[in-house]
């Protein structure tokens, strides 16, 4: 019979550590795409998930059962890849010398005609990767998580960390910044 | 350039990338080695902080005993020292008998 997750992670808690492996198996997708959103090389996501799982194993004592489990392991992925980008912040680009030509013909194809500039292009996506690499690790992760998966202040503020008055300002700061990036970029290319 | 609009077009473009959730294989196996290797050697610095702390009061009751044994002035002559009165004490009951007429 298979066990609930309350069972297993007792039994983790009990010393039986094997009983951790299902977990691993049932949120690992998960985890792996989450981390696949701050990390672009595979190497570094694989890191990333093996420090989440090391770190959920290591203070699983903390894990109080009153929200899932999967809420908690997602707190502590989302913590860890902000450590990932501050640990990285060095290698951030900050010229857009560059910008792939696939990238730069949508570009001009958006001044030329914004309504026609389709946004599922791969060129479109390629962009914003390399829009959202130069942000800051902040601004980065409060546009990951406010624009593009559309979370709601409250839920960034428990999944960070930060309080919501924080959010909010970080917010802001945020979507200024990748305005600057985007300026920028059409300063380099069309001034 | 109209900024606001690229900032949109651009973020619905990341909304439409569907996050990647493969797992490379075996992974979970990967894991769970990790976390046995580190209970393993979680046991193991556990009995070596114990050694440790265990050699860290020998030494220090060492010292002590050494400094005490140095610092103390060296028993006189006169038999009134710390040994010889503590072998007059046990041995009293013994001795009484003797000196008894």
């Amino acid at each position: 019979m298979e066990r609930s997750e309350a069972e297993l992670i007792a039994a983790v808690l009990k010393g039986d550590s094997a009983s951790f492996e299902p977990l691993v198996e049932k949120y690992s997708p998960r985890v792996f795409a989450t981390a696949r959103r701050y990390a672009r090389r595979d190497s570094e996501v694989q890191d990333i998930v093996q420090e989440v799982w090391l770190k959920a194993f290591d203070k699983l004592k903390t894990f109080r059962g009153e929200a899932p489990f999967e809420h908690w392991l997602m707190r502590m992925a989302v913590r860890t890849c902000y450590d990932f980008l501050r640990g990285h912040q060095r290698n951030r680009i900050s010229s857009f010398s560059e910008i792939s030509e696939p990238e730069e013909d949508w570009l001009e194809r958006f001044v030329g005609d914004p309504g026609n500039a389709a946004e599922d292009a791969d060129a479109a996506k390629l962009l914003i990767d390399s829009v959202l690499e130069r942000l800051s690790p902040e601004a980065r992760l409060v546009i990951q998580l406010l624009e593009i998966e559309d979370r709601s202040v409250k839920e960034i503020a428990e999944l960070t960390g930060w309080s919501v008055p924080l959010v909010k300002v970080r917010a802001f700061r945020a979507r200024g910044e990748m305005r600057k990036i985007l300026a920028r970029i059409a300063k380099d290319k069309y001034l | 350039m109209k900024l606001a609009e690229l900032q949109q077009k651009l973020t619905a473009a990341a909304r439409l990338q569907p996050p990647d959730e493969r797992v490379p294989y075996a992974f979970e196996k990967r894991i769970m080695a990790l976390i046995a290797e580190r209970a393993a050697a979680s046991g193991r610095v556990l009995w070596m902080r114990g050694f440790l702390r265990a050699a860290v009061s020998c030494l220090a009751l060492a010292l002590v005993c050494g400094a005490v044994s140095l610092f103390t002035p060296a028993a006189t002559d006169n038999g009134n020292d710390l040994s010889q009165d503590f072998e007059n004490t046990l041995l009293a009951s013994a001795d009484l008998p003797d000196s008894a007429p």
